[in-house]
């Protein structure tokens, strides 16, 4: 062991102290905390570039729970090729927002706040990337929803924006509920929760022994890991956050709700694949969920109006995609994502589609910008001629997304769709209408937002945004378009996955090339030229009803529990337990006067000796348990 | 004399002073500074102080009786010296408040922290037990004198308490005395924790008859904790308290029934701790205080009711960490302790200061006040955050020990719970307290979503405290936050507190 670099210390404590001088001299600093903020998180990207291609290994960064040869839970930060890749991506994507919402809060009176949580955010997503055992992840873990707390929540005056932040806030915490249980039982059984002596645990140690003598066992830690990533990368049936916490701004639905914290879940299970992949029901169930989620959000994406929301479900379902990824790779041994993450086709996807849907994101939020806050699309429309640089660049992250051969959404897309194809014949299916489904809804709104004429005065007067928000916009179209070319994804850590293309060699390609014309195609023939939506299907616009049943599921199931358990509480807790022992002790104290009752001390000594006395004959004179 | 001896009796003198007619605020907030200084400097120095055999350190003791042998000894160990960190924190920000009645404000606080103090610190059991009592009284008059309500409220309320404390405190006293009787040999009686565990260490007590003692501590101690299902004092007493004297007890006072079973209990009746079926008791109670008691929480609409509530709540997770009781989780207990007084003296004290000057506390009526109290706010979301258990602040680390000690196997590949297909009825229970953690989670956002979010309906206002009265709530906070960031302080003082690690039995 030795002492970390100082680029290892800045990459993780700069932003930290940002957040904390801003939190503690916001009013001191004023526009100063905006400069520092931007400053910290341009200097952690060219620290994450230092620390590409340095020596892999695990340097201690701090103590925290240390108690001598007896537990030891530190801060430990491990370097190597997925967290140099992945924390590339944040720095890289968080550089971005930060110039991005130079421009877009500009007028925010709450300024400080804002990027002070930005550096609290960029802080705890660092950490999680960095983290070598599951408690320190665990701990970032709790962090990233804090600081995705007081993002959504930025204004909190607005009653939507709070109800959003609370309900990302616990969602992600019945998520960790099962995170924790998982950590917990791994720790119980190996005596250590680094990723290290877990992974030697399972070859040759106490986590051997157990997950070939209780299967079962194996299979809730796995799942229980599986849940936190459920929260945190919001998949079915823990979704519902997400969508809700478009409430934020946008630059942060870019940041946090697109490209990193939502995407904390599928690196964290890329983690811990080799236990995941010791339990083969827990590998059917993650693909299976993956696979679900990609599907019916999809199919809730085709019929939502807001701007932000198509594209929120539409990050649900390629979150599908990846955590779907995550289970086929599993499932199979010989899988060269199961031996070491690198080449993992989840992977590959969640670090092409940072890139594309960071970019949507802040074209949408140009657009927003433009149209003075409006994001229905039914209000946009023409916005290419008033908008033309947001235009092409939001077109080539369509373009990505929709998997158009040559971009790199089409290669990572690739990479999913053939492990699919040799491990699950449904689950392929699935992974191919979903991106079908993906190019039909990517292509209405492009086409409803952007072609046409303008339906509404404010489209009518947008006009392109200023450069501080064009430059994001291009650098992020640069990666949409070159990040899965060979030599760039090599020199960013993130290696193409390797495939072997023994079955039928060009399937794949010609499926996913079928689905994306009919699913564009039709999209564009159905919507040309519209004013209002020719297809109206309820269920999907409201989301199949799933907020509605957690509705009714907090109403009656906790809320209604909560006044009877109350109710319960008062009668038997209240009653039986004081005013019962007290009702006989002051019918005693009546008859026996000689006590002089009335006075404190002789109800206390009498209702003393009478607990003492129903002590006595419980352990005295019944037969004691146990014995 | 020795300094802890000042530490105890300085708050007394304070006291009667100011009864006697002193300055009321100089001489309290004095008191209370000298003696966070004081301890403080003893908490810096405790590493290098020269401890006895037992771990403790600045031992001193003065003979009062030989037979029974009753002496005055003070001495601190680990456990003694964080609960009395925690007590000269908490007691120097209840003293800080603006109160209206200074005189008995005053004087009933520093008598509480002298008790508190006395209790936390002494070795002979006999004053160990009377501070605590002499903590308890004030406790009681305060409320029923000036608590919040009508005074038919206020009275019920106290006398409640005192019964509920009273019986609690006595059935303690009979616990004590029989386990001084069973350890006393040789025709003397001996008070002295020293001696009795060094005979407890020697030989031994039978452990069918360990069960039963600890199982009457339990209850003893258990009620002055507020534990399921003898806890229906505490809700109703924090509610209508006047606000230092909610901080002191819910803080300071009420960790006095913990201490106890950490201090004597656990260590003087090791086996009766094992015994299956006292712990099978023990944990169907620490699991009524988390999920009925999280249920109930959740039912409240008023801050006070909900904030006092969730304290009783939140003792179910200290229980874990003693049926747990592997020193893993027995440190997290006690960094808990420490962790959930500090928490909840800061959210009682905005509390009161919020009573003051919205006039009430029911959520349907508040709403928006971020924008009208940004301070107020920031520190009402640490605390609250702290007491949700959320990483980077005290009572993380805590919580996060207490759940690992339940997870501790003596030999995991043999180990009875995974025959039985998973989870043993420890496991489950720290299963419930994770589901806990999330009750606490919807309970303690709803609230500050309530106050502090969306926009002032009714137009009631709220400002911020001018700076001098900052002082004590930053104080809490920023204790918060470094003992969240580096719980290694408080496991310092901890180190060598607990014996080899013990495994969890069932």
């Amino acid at each position: 062991m030795s002492s970390p670099p100082p680029i290892l210390n800045i990459v993780l404590f700069l932003p930290f102290l940002v957040a904390v001088v801003i939190l503690c001299m916001r009013r001191l600093l004023k526009g100063a905390s905006v400069i520092l903020s931007v400053a910290s998180s341009i200097t952690c990207f060219i620290c994450s570039l230092m620390l590409l291609g340095t020596v892999e290994r695990v340097y201690p960064m701090m103590d925290f729970i240390h108690i001598d040869g007896v537990f030891d839970a530190g801060i430990l930060a491990i370097v190597d090729k997925q967290s140099a890749g992945m924390l590339f991506i944040v720095t890289f994507i968080g550089m971005l927002v930060h110039l991005f919402s130079l421009g877009y809060m500009k007028d925010d009176e709450a300024q400080p706040r804002y990027f002070g949580a930005l550096s609290l955010f960029m802080f705890s997503m660092t950490g999680i990337v960095l983290a070598a055992n599951l408690f320190m992840m665990f701990i970032f873990w709790e962090l990233v929803g804090l600081s995705s707390f007081l993002l959504i929540g930025h204004w909190f005056h607005k009653s939507s924006a709070a109800e959003a932040a609370n309900k990302a806030f616990l969602t992600n915490r019945i998520g960790d509920f099962g995170f924790m249980i998982g950590i917990l039982m791994l720790f119980g059984v190996s005596g250590s929760v680094s990723f290290e002596d877990l992974k030697s645990s399972l070859e040759s140690g106490n986590l051997h022994a157990i997950a070939a003598a209780h299967p079962t066992f194996m299979t809730i830690a796995a799942l229980g890991l599986f849940m936190g990533a459920v929260g945190k990368s919001a998949q079915m049936p823990l979704h519902v956050w997400l969508p809700d916490a478009m409430e934020g701004p946008t630059p942060v639905s870019a940041l946090i709700h697109a490209a990193t914290m939502v995407a904390a879940g599928v690196y964290m299970l890329v983690r811990v694949s080799f236990i995941i992949a010791a339990s083969p029901l827990a590998c059917d169930i993650v693909a299976g969920v993956g696979g679900v989620t990609a599907l019916m959000a999809a199919l809730m994406a085709t019929q939502q109006n807001d701007i932000k929301r198509v594209l929120a479900y539409s990050t649900l379902s390629q979150l599908g995609y990846m955590v779907m990824a995550v289970g086929l790779v599993a499932m199979n041994p010989t899988h060269a994502g199961n031996a070491d993450s690198i080449g993992h086709p989840g992977m590959f996807h969640l670090y092409t589609h940072a890139f594309f849907k960071a970019l949507l994101f802040l074209g949408s939020g140009a657009v927003i910008y433009a149209c003075h806050h409006e994001q229905d699309i039914w209000k946009m429309g023409g916005l290419r001629k008033y908008m033309p640089v947001t235009f092409w660049t939001f077109a080539i992250g369509t373009a990505a997304l929709m998997g158009v051969p040559g971009l790199s959404g089409f290669v990572s897309k690739e990479g999913i769709l053939d492990v699919a194809y040799g491990e699950c014949k449904w689950l392929f299916t699935i992974g191919v209408v979903t991106a079908g489904l993906t190019a039909f809804y990517m292509t209405r709104l492009v086409v409803v937002a952007f072609l046409g004429k303008a339906r509404s005065e404010g489209a009518k007067h947008a006009s392109e945004v200023p450069l501080i928000m064009l430059v994001p916009l291009a650098a992020l179209a640069i990666m949409s378009i070159i990040s899965a070319v060979p030599s760039v994804a090599n020199g960013l850590n993130a290696l193409k996955p390797v495939v072997e293309h023994g079955h039928e060699g060009h399937t794949v390609m010609i499926f996913s090339l079928i689905a994306l014309v009919v699913g564009a195609g039709g999209g564009f023939l159905l919507y040309r030229n519209r004013d209002s939506d020719p297809v109206s299907i309820k269920l999907f616009a409201n989301k199949f009803y799933i907020d509605e049943f957690y509705a009714g599921l907090i109403k009656y199931g906790q809320d209604r529990v909560a006044w009877v358990v109350n109710a319960l509480e008062r009668i038997f807790a209240d009653g039986l337990v004081a005013r019962l022992p007290a009702a006989i002790v002051s019918k005693m104290g009546s008859q026996l006067r000689v006590l002089q009752c009335g006075r404190l001390q002789a109800y206390t000594f009498l209702l003393g000796a009478g607990v003492l006395f129903v002590i006595y004959i419980l352990v005295f004179v019944l037969p004691a348990p146990g014995h | 004399m020795s300094l802890l001896e000042i530490v105890i009796l300085l708050p007394l003198l304070a006291a009667i002073a100011i009864a006697s007619g002193a300055q009321a605020r100089i001489t309290a907030v004095t008191a209370s500074v000298i003696n966070l200084a004081i301890v403080i400097w003893l908490a810096l120095g405790f590493g290098a102080a020269s401890r006895d055999a037992d771990g403790y350190a600045y031992v001193f003791k003065r003979i009062m009786l030989d037979n029974p042998s009753i002496g005055f000894g003070v001495g601190a160990d680990g456990v003694a010296m964080v609960m009395a960190l925690l007590t000269v924190l908490v007691t120097f920000a209840a003293i800080w408040q603006i109160v209206d009645k200074p005189a008995s404000y005053y004087t009933a606080s520093l008598l509480i922290s002298a008790g508190a103090l006395g209790a936390f610190l002494s070795t002979d059991l006999f004053f160990l037990y009377a501070f605590h009592e002499l903590a308890l009284i004030p406790t009681f008059l305060m409320i029923g004198l000036y608590g919040h309500g009508d005074a038919a409220h206020r009275r019920a309320v106290a006398w409640k308490t005192t019964i509920y404390l009273g019986a609690g405190s006595l059935v303690l006293l009979a616990g004590l005395a029989w386990l001084v009787l069973e350890y006393s040999g040789g025709g003397r009686l001996t008070f002295d924790l020293m001696a009795l565990r060094a005979q407890a260490a020697s030989a031994p007590l039978d452990a069918a008859k360990q069960a039963p003692i600890f199982f009457i501590l339990l209850v003893g101690f258990g009620t002055l904790v507020s534990l399921f299902p003898f806890h229906s004092w505490a809700a109703p007493a924090y509610a209508t308290a006047p606000t230092p004297i909610a901080m002191l007890h819910s803080g300071v006072l009420k960790k006095f029934g913990l201490f106890g079973l950490i201090r004597i209990a656990l260590p003087l009746l090791p086996a009766g701790a094992t015994t299956p079926w006292v712990q099978q008791a023990l944990i169907w109670m620490l699991v009524g205080n988390i999920l009925v008691m999280g249920f109930v929480t959740l039912n409240q609409n008023r801050l006070d009711d909900l904030l006092a509530n969730s304290s009783v709540m939140h003792m179910g997770y200290l229980f874990l960490g003693i049926a747990a009781g592997t020193q893993v989780a027995l440190n997290g207990t006690v960094l808990l302790m420490f962790a959930h007084g500090i928490s909840i003296a800061l959210l009682f004290a905005l509390c009161g200061r919020m009573r003051n000057q919205l006039g009430t506390l029911e959520f349907s009526k508040l709403g928006g006040l971020a924008s009208h109290a940004p301070f107020i706010a920031v520190i009402f979301a640490f605390g609250a955050f702290a007491s949700i258990g959320l990483p980077g602040l005290a009572n993380f680390a805590g919580e996060l020990m207490i759940f690992i000690g339940c997870f501790q196997f003596a030999d995991p590949l043999k180990h009875a719970v995974l025959d039985a297909g998973g989870f043993g009825p420890l496991q489950w229970a720290a299963v419930a307290g994770l589901w806990g953690v999330v009750i606490s989670a919807v309970y303690m956002l709803r609230a500050w979503r309530k106050i502090f979010q969306g926009s002032a309906t009714s137009g009631l206002f709220m400002s911020d405290p001018l700076r001098g009265q900052r002082l004590p709530l930053l104080v809490l906070t920023i204790v918060l936050l470094v003992c969240g960031c580096f719980p290694g302080i408080l496991l310092g003082l901890l180190k060598a507190a607990f014996g080899a690690a013990k495994v969890a039995a069932l």
